[in-house]
């Protein structure tokens, strides 16, 4: 009778969970800020947006880095189909993320306008899919 | 990899997207500048030119005058003064504590920055005096120092007023004095608060009543929020005697020198306006200021042109918003106005204003850098404005950035302060019949000497990218931008 040990992981290590959960909250943040700010025209609401989205493009960052990393050399090399998706998702939120910011850079009503709007929602969807991949997927290991 | 250059190619093109380069046929100067379509494009263009030094040449005159450098080694020029006995003051130092408070302000003014002196602002005022009337300096000393930022210089009736950042102050001043001590008397606090434009222009009216202050906006378009434009952007008139201040002409965004005419004793300012809607908006402009005038600032320009960046909107300021009487060109940066008196430096220059133009940062092809005439006829703008002073370009490098002007009435000739190779700059008609202090008919040029060497530092160029990148951004971000901000603005219910 075959015995077959397998070891789960989770896809992201630690310090990855980390630097994602910054983006997962920063954006969703920049988006409530935004809404504040085409509701009420009060300016320190975009300014909090600018540097949110600062904030969650710099951990952005980081975070695509760490996943290129993974893909070839870590943990996620064994979930190849889920991390190139995964990598597609962070990719785009720091890209569309980047783009926001220099759209919040515009001065008064047009540092949000329909554009940024647009950009914020987009860089929290895509924030949110990429938490779903990296916390809800495990790697598993099988030993003979 | 390949996947991930695909997606970040893009992205990097459409950064610099939808900007337009600027339309040499565009004519914007004069009473009737062509004004093109808003293009506040997602990054402006930008062109710094940064500092260097004159090496052993000049700024360039036309034929038939001479120009020197009568003093070197200022620390941050800004305006200068003619006293009745032929001395001049500079007013040097640097203002502005505006905190940062979106990421864009840090790297804005860091990259500004680049286009600066390296120097500190001296917080003082300099006397240059020409003993023999040779029309070089013989002694240049420290008059005022513990000043903050001074700016606006004006001598009435013995009294000097020296506007500095915060405060306007007086001193008691005797002819021939070469140093005042103390700090003086302090006549009225200035509107201070942020700084943003920090600069505080002024002028006496004929009679000496009264004094002109401009005070610059807070913002480029309102984007610190319109509390603190209390009092910005606006002319102070200020009495003299009492201290007293009322608003004279408002809604006129950064008024940086002010001037009355000899012809019919009218208040004149040069005016920087907005920057971010494009390479050719909005000239910055010339004009006669009337009193209790709104000049659009922040809701339009040009008269009834809407800026959309700035909510609410208020239609019914934009309505009463006058049009400024004579444009300098876009993103010039005029820091500096004065008139001609009796001939002014004859020739072409013999009767209108001379313009100092700091020069550009918000546009891919530089403007201003130079002192121009604007030709006047029966005390109103007459014709094209006339280079006077220019050369300050090279190989994309700044070697200096005129700010104030002063006609020398006495002398028949013009000062030029110039705040990067930290240079007062003296322009005479060459060889004629001028007068001058000592009585002299004629004045040699002179050997100027060429100012010190400013640091080299690189160039810093961010341009827009070629236009195949554009074509494809501009088709990317287009259906975004379809859905109009007017949807945008009944879903929020802000107009």
């Amino acid at each position: 009778m075959d015995r077959t040990v397998t070891n789960s992981r989770s896809f992201a290590n630690p310090l990855h969970a980390i630097l994602l959960a910054f983006p997962v909250a920063l954006y969703p943040a920049a988006l409530l800020t935004d809404i504040t700010y085409l509701n009420t025209a009060e300016i320190q609401w975009t300014n909090f947006s600018s540097w949110l989205i600062a904030g969650a493009d710099l951990f952005a960052g980081l975070v695509l880095a760490s996943a290129l990393l993974a893909i070839f050399f870590g943990r996620a090399r064994h979930a190849k189909g889920r991390g190139t998706l995964y990598l597609i998702v962070i990719a785009a939120m720091f890209g569309l993320g980047v783009l926001n910011a220099f759209q919040h850079a515009r001065d008064g009503w047009h540092s949000v306008g329909t554009l940024g709007l647009m950009l914020s929602i987009l860089c929290s969807i895509l924030a949110l899919i990429a938490a779903f991949i990296a916390y809800g997927t495990q790697t598993v290991e099988k030993r003979a | 990899m390949n996947r991930l250059a695909h997606l970040v190619l893009p992205l990097t093109i459409a950064l610099a997207a939808c900007q337009v380069g600027s339309d040499p046929d565009l004519d914007q100067t004069g009473d009737q500048p062509e004004l093109p379509e808003q293009n506040d494009a997602l990054v402006p263009a930008m062109e710094i030119p940064t500092p260097e030094g004159w090496g052993d040449e000049l700024p360039i005159v036309p034929e038939g005058y001479t120009v020197s450098a009568i003093a070197q080694d200022l620390k941050i020029p800004r305006q200068t003064l003619v006293l009745p006995n032929g001395d001049i003051l500079v007013a040097e130092g640097s203002g502005g504590k505006a905190p940062k408070l979106r990421p864009k302000d840090v790297i804005a003014g860091w990259i500004k920055k680049r286009g600066k002196s390296p120097v500190e602002g001296g917080d003082r005022l300099t006397l240059l005096r020409d003993e023999d009337g040779d029309g070089q300096t013989d002694l240049q000393t420290t008059f005022i120092e513990g000043l903050d930022a001074p700016y606006g210089l004006a001598l009435v009736d013995g009294t000097l007023y020296v506007a500095n950042q915060g405060n306007l102050v007086s001193f008691e001043y005797t002819e021939g004095a070469t140093r005042i001590a103390g700090s003086g008397t302090e006549v009225t606090k200035l509107p201070a608060k942020i700084n943003h434009h920090w600069t505080k222009a002024m002028t006496a009216s004929p009679d000496g009543s009264k004094l002109y202050v401009g005070i610059g906006s807070n913002s480029n378009v309102g984007e610190r929020g319109m509390d603190v434009e209390e009092d910005r952007a606006v002319i102070w008139e200020i009495d003299r005697e009492t201290g007293a201040s009322r608003i004279f002409a408002s809604g006129i965004r950064n008024p940086t020198a002010l001037a009355f005419d000899p012809w019919n004793e009218q208040l004149w300012a040069v005016v920087n306006e907005r920057d971010e809607l494009g390479p050719q908006l909005v000239p910055d402009y010339l004009t006669s200021v009337r009193d209790g005038a709104f000049y659009g600032w922040p809701y339009s320009y040009y008269g009834q042109n809407v800026d959309p960046r700035i909510k609410p909107a208020r239609p019914d300021l934009v309505n009463k918003a006058v049009v400024p009487d004579y444009a300098l060109g876009s993103h010039v940066a005029a820091l500096g106005v004065d008139f001609t008196t009796d001939g002014g430096l004859g020739g072409r220059f013999a009767e209108g204003a001379f313009v100092g133009m700091h020069g550009s940062w918000n546009r891919a092809d530089p403007s201003g850098y130079k002192v121009v005439f604007v030709p006047f006829r029966g005390g109103r703008p007459s014709g094209e404005p006339i280079d006077l002073l220019t050369g300050f370009l090279k190989d994309g490098h700044a070697r200096g950035r005129p700010v104030g002007v002063t006609y020398d009435e006495a002398r028949g000739v013009l000062y030029v302060a110039d705040d990067v190779s930290n240079t007062v700059w003296r322009i005479a008609p060459r060889g004629a019949a001028r007068r001058n202090s000592s009585g002299d008919t004629t004045q040699l040029p002179g050997d100027p000497r060429p100012p010190s060497t400013a640091p080299t530092t690189r160039k810093l160029r961010l341009v827009a990218p070629p236009e195949t990148g554009m074509a494809l951004a501009c088709i990317g971000c287009a259906p975004l931008v379809q859905i109009s901000n007017r949807t945008l603005n009944s879903l929020f219910g802000i107009e």
